[in-house]
């Protein structure tokens, strides 16, 4: 049984039937929806995207997989004893194996008018949907403060744009996307966004929702007594894990559910991925949380094969980041700000281009790439493969890297190398008729 | 399955893998054209990178255990079932380039113009990939793979010193 029907539940089934045709697999999700890219519902509230576009997997999905999908129901509780989870209709369901890839939910801040008509989080499909009724409904130019400068909030503003909303951001550090970005990356976020006609505050936080009209949304107020007026408010401040189903379980919970390298929880046969679990850290070397999606899917599959019989292990996830808000290209992956002196920074800036690496004895701790992100990859698997780079670490962020700026040894490894012996290579060869130059 | 294989020892860099393969991905199939009219630009699938006497022409390998389509934040990236090539959906890219970040390769790009990203399918209406047809050293070899032994070679793994 499978609790979450996105990238962590998604992978976590593929996996188990590339072990196991036959198996049952159940997916419970409280989402009435078959998965979708939750990155997506962006572009969805941007228009046009539909919903079936938004599918992360074909139509027939849970058909060829033989997963029975109980969607649009909640899981209210867990009992890891009794091997069941009880859902919000009152069904209880049994298990064998279980896997809590519940996800995320918004933090919401204990704010005056917090529950007035045009606050809004932008986490789920629905979310988006939420906004763009709301949306529809104004037919003049509509104004939005934006709570949060993150990924989420970023994202939505984009949307937002989109849909001809003027919009402010009120940031409480000192710029945006500051958990995944260094000052200088996000300065060209913040050109974007300007250039954007985004109305961008940083260092500032919003401490009320202003209400005129009974029940609607009028303004924001900031902490410095500034009042941004308004008719609608995203509030964008975090995730948190989503717990409510295990709260009162025995399965070990610190900020989310820990788990070890096989995604395994504390409790035999429960196992957890993606926003909701604390797991390994390949940049810290210790369990964190790091809601992102491409490690929610790998965690997942890890679980899966786990729960399937075959062992594996979960290489680790740390932050990694693409982003392309406004046409702007940026990557980062682990640590982007040095937190103390042992580590060395490598930057260069060329045409507009900007990178950079942290190195902490001779290996990889973090990465930005802005303005052009192509071969960030090979900077990041580095660090995820743990090399030694300490004796090409300067030719990492060189206007000509690439493959070749790396050992023989690291290249050869990388590239597939001459085929077997014995395989038929189609490419026709002819011998040359005369030797060209050289011999 | 087919791959391109890269022999190094024999690569000059001449760059003409990156020009063909830019002329096949053009509009209109003309070499100027191609690369002084067109926009937006058609763009390489491949990539040459070199460093003093090494050049690599480096393009997708449609990896066993693709990290790409792992990380794809849309699905847009999956294996052809037939094939077992790594294909993109461009109806369901959003061009975001979490593909980049995670390709040990760094190979796929974003053709910026279009917010899509794009990559090699070996030319899969040509008898032979236009780089490795054009490639007038013999450094690239089109091979047809069995899979057992195209299964065995697992995630590139590189020893920590």
């Amino acid at each position: 049984m499978i609790i979450g029907n996105s990238a962590g539940g998604i992978g976590a089934a593929e996996a188990i039937r590339e072990v196991d045709k036959t198996g049952n697999i159940t997916i419970v999700s409280d989402e009435p929806y078959p998965a979708y890219s939750r990155p997506l519902i962006s572009e969805y509230l941007a228009h046009p995207c539909s919903v079936e576009k938004m599918a992360y997997r074909q139509v027939d999905f849970y058909e060829n997989n033989k997963i029975n999908a109980i969607l649009g129901e909640k899981v209210i509780r867990v009992d890891p004893g009794k091997r069941t989870v009880k859902l919000e209709s009152g069904t209880t369901l049994t298990w064998q194996k279980l896997l809590l890839a519940t996800g995320g939910t918004p933090i919401f801040p204990d704010m005056e008018g917090n529950r007035l008509k045009g606050v809004f989080t932008f986490n789920r499909l629905d979310d988006a949907k939420d906004i763009d009724d709301f949306l529809n409904q104004y037919r003049t130019s509509t104004r939005a403060v934006v709570i949060g400068g993150g990924l989420i909030g970023v994202s939505v503003t984009e949307a937002l744009v989109k849909r001809n909303v003027a919009v402010s951001i009120v940031e409480m550090k000192d710029w945006v996307l500051n958990t995944i970005l260094d000052e200088e990356a996000a300065e060209f976020e913040a050109q974007a966004l300007a250039g954007a006609g985004v109305n961008t505050i940083t260092g500032h936080t919003a401490v009320k929702i202003n209400s005129h009209l009974p029940g609607e949304v009028s303004g924001v107020t900031l902490d410095d007594g500034r009042v941004l007026p308004c008719q609608m408010v995203i509030i964008a401040i975090g995730v948190q894990p989503r717990l409510e189903a295990v709260a009162e379980s025995s399965i070990k919970i610190n900020r989310g559910i820990t788990v070890d390298r096989r995604m395994a929880t504390s409790v035999p046969e429960i196992y957890a991925c993606g926003d909701v679990a604390e797991a390994h850290d390949f940049v810290l070397g210790e369990n964190r949380l790091t809601p992102i999606w491409p490690n929610a899917y790998e965690g997942g599959r890890v679980a899966g094969l786990n729960m399937a019989g075959k062992a594996a292990k979960y290489q680790g996830g740390t932050a990694m980041n693409a982003l392309k808000y406004f046409g702007v290209y940026i990557a980062s992956a682990g640590l982007v700000i040095p937190p103390d002196d042992s580590y060395e920074t490598l930057v260069n800036r060329y045409n507009g281009i900007y990178r950079k690496v942290i190195v902490k004895k001779g290996k990889l701790a973090g990465m930005v790439f802005a303005g052009d992100i192509e071969k960030s990859g090979i900077v990041y698997n580095l660090m995820k493969d743990g090399a030694n780079v300490r004796k090409y670490k300067e030719s990492l962020v060189a206007e000509d890297f690439g493959l070749a700026s790396l050992p023989e040894s690291v290249w050869k490894d990388r590239l597939t190398g001459l085929p077997p012996e014995g395989t038929e290579v189609i490419t026709h060869i002819e011998e040359p008729e005369e030797m060209a130059i050289g011999d | 399955m087919k791959k391109v294989y890269v022999k190094e020892d024999v690569c000059i860099g001449c760059g003409l893998c990156e020009v063909y393969c830019r002329l096949k991905h053009s509009k209109s199939k003309d070499l100027v054209k191609a690369y002084k009219k067109e926009t937006p630009r058609p763009l390489a699938r491949l990539r040459l990178d070199e460093s003093g006497i090494v050049s690599l022409s480096v393009r997708c390998q449609h990896c066993d255990d693709a990290p790409c389509i792992r990380a794809c934040l849309t699905g847009a990236l999956s294996r052809d079932p037939v094939t077992f090539l790594v294909m993109v959906d461009e109806e369901r890219c959003i061009g975001c380039g979490t593909c980049a970040l995670a390709c040990p390769l760094g190979i796929p790009k974003i053709d910026t113009s279009q917010r899509k990203m794009v990559k090699c399918d070996l030319c899969q209406d040509e008898e032979i990939p236009v780089c490795v047809a054009n490639c007038p050293n013999e450094a690239l070899l089109y091979v047809d793979v069995p899979d057992e032994s195209s299964n065995t070679k697992k995630q590139a793994k590189i020893p920590i010193q």
